[in-house]
């Protein structure tokens, strides 16, 4: 279990963290969305033992991360290495995660440097981007840790790969069930994968919930556009478009059984709005927590 | 079931509709096994929480049944089931979107009543 209570990081003056509180149950996977600077990869470092939190406490397995060789074996941080003069190879790379993680099955990494085509005599700098994150992965795959924190971690790399990298993701935690925390930009191609998502915007915690619960923070109204526009009244409009006399608005804000009902009367279609559209407003207006 | 989910709609809900269909339709037969969750995680590339969210319901309600160790099965009373409800949504789901669909194109009632025997012998070889 990964506990956060009233976490606060400071960088001088800046605050990257301002009084994060969640609690990520055993063999889960969440997903982490911020814009950029929202603080995702200061609260990964923090899970992660990279760094220690200015204020409040941080619990990773029941123990304090931090400089803590009981905990430490158990948290793989993946994330985009730059690898700027790495001379080692792909082979001693994988050799040497392999030593410090108890779990690390060797057969699995192999397996994986086929998949995605790494070579294995060569140097880690020499390597392209998207092969770069392609070993990166891998190595977060095999070596099996209780839990397993990617950072943006697939950047490079192209659609086939990253396609590749879900089903993988998705196969090995059904095979060894572990905790994966899971940083984006990509939402619409991983939001099927997360079973709860953790939002944060400039350095607060703004919502955690599970996906389908937060898709049904806002509805999907089509249909004649003054149709829409009677329905709409009242509700915050994310986006609308026309064609011809058809509108499609995403609303904002919960709707109640008779409100659909009257929809699907006024020959209105109701569906779920992308996680990605309610993202974006969430964080863009970043007052979430008051219209609670 | 259907290969490509809707992003519009919840995805448990299309995974239990899809099982709900394939009995509809006689695809899966009572007692016979539904796909397993880790072949539905795999194929759909989706958490496999979500594949057990919409498998429950499909227990709940009494559409399938699970043997310890084997998976799931379909319920011998499932296609009564889903079949009493799907006559209920039928005429609030087809036939009313019919209607209002043929009404601006000036098909009336007689009409629209020749337009369905036809089909109905042409698909049934004129067994009315």
């Amino acid at each position: 279990m990964i506990v956060c209570e009233n976490v606060t990081l400071r960088y001088n003056k800046h605050i990257a963290l301002q009084n994060v509180s969640f609690t990520v149950k055993e063999n889960t996977i969440c997903g982490l969305l911020g814009r950029n600077g929202a603080g995702k990869t200061s609260l990964l470092s923090l899970l992660a033992a990279y760094r220690q939190p200015t204020e409040g406490n941080i619990r990773v397995f029941g123990e304090t991360p931090y400089e803590n060789a009981a905990v430490m074996p158990k948290i793989a941080f993946v994330y985009g290495k730059s690898e700027e003069g790495n001379t080692l190879k792909v082979r001693e790379v994988m050799e040497l995660t392999a030593a410090f993680r108890p779990n690390w099955d060797a057969d699995y990494a192999s397996l994986l440097a086929k998949r995605f085509e790494l070579p294995l005599k060569k140097s880690v700098q020499s390597l392209s981007h998207g092969q770069k994150a392609a070993l990166h992965v891998a190595a977060g795959l095999a070596a099996r840790t209780p839990l397993t924190i990617y950072d943006e971690a697939y950047l490079g790399m192209d659609a086939a790969y990253r396609k590749m990298f879900i089903s993988e993701i998705l196969e090995d935690y059904m095979q060894n069930p572990r905790t994966i925390l899971f940083s984006t930009h990509y939402i619409d191609e991983m939001d099927s994968v997360f079973s709860e998502a953790i939002i944060l915007d400039k350095g607060r915690l703004i919502a955690h919930e599970d996906c389908d619960v937060l898709r049904q923070k806002g509805v999907t109204v089509s249909g004649e556009i003054t149709a829409v526009d009677t329905f709409s009244a009242g509700h915050e409009i994310l986006s609308a478009r026309t064609l011809g006399n058809q509108k499609e608005a995403v609303l904002f804000g919960a709707f109640s059984a008779r409100e659909r009902s009257a929809a699907a009367s006024a020959g209105l279609t109701l569906s779920t709005p992308p996680l990605q559209d309610l993202f974006i407003h969430m964080t863009d207006k970043g007052d979430y927590e008051n219209e609670k | 079931m259907k290969i490509a989910l809707d992003a519009n709609r919840p995805i448990y809900l299309q995974i239990k509709e899809g099982i709900e269909q394939d009995v509809l339709n006689g695809v899966l037969a009572p007692d016979e096994q539904i796909p397993s969750n880790s072949q539905l995680v795999s194929f759909y590339s989706i958490n496999p929480v979500t594949v057990l969210k919409g498998v429950n319901l499909l227990i709940d309600e009494g559409i399938i049944y699970k043997k310890r160790g084997l998976g799931m099965f379909v319920s011998p009373e499932a296609p009564e089931i889903l079949r009493k409800r799907f006559r209920e949504a039928f005429e609030r789901e087809q036939i009313e979107p019919l209607i209002s669909i043929a009404a601006p194109l000036g098909i009336g009632i007689a009409e629209l009543h020749t337009m369905i025997d036809n089909s109905w012998k042409e698909k049934y070889n004129d067994s009315l």
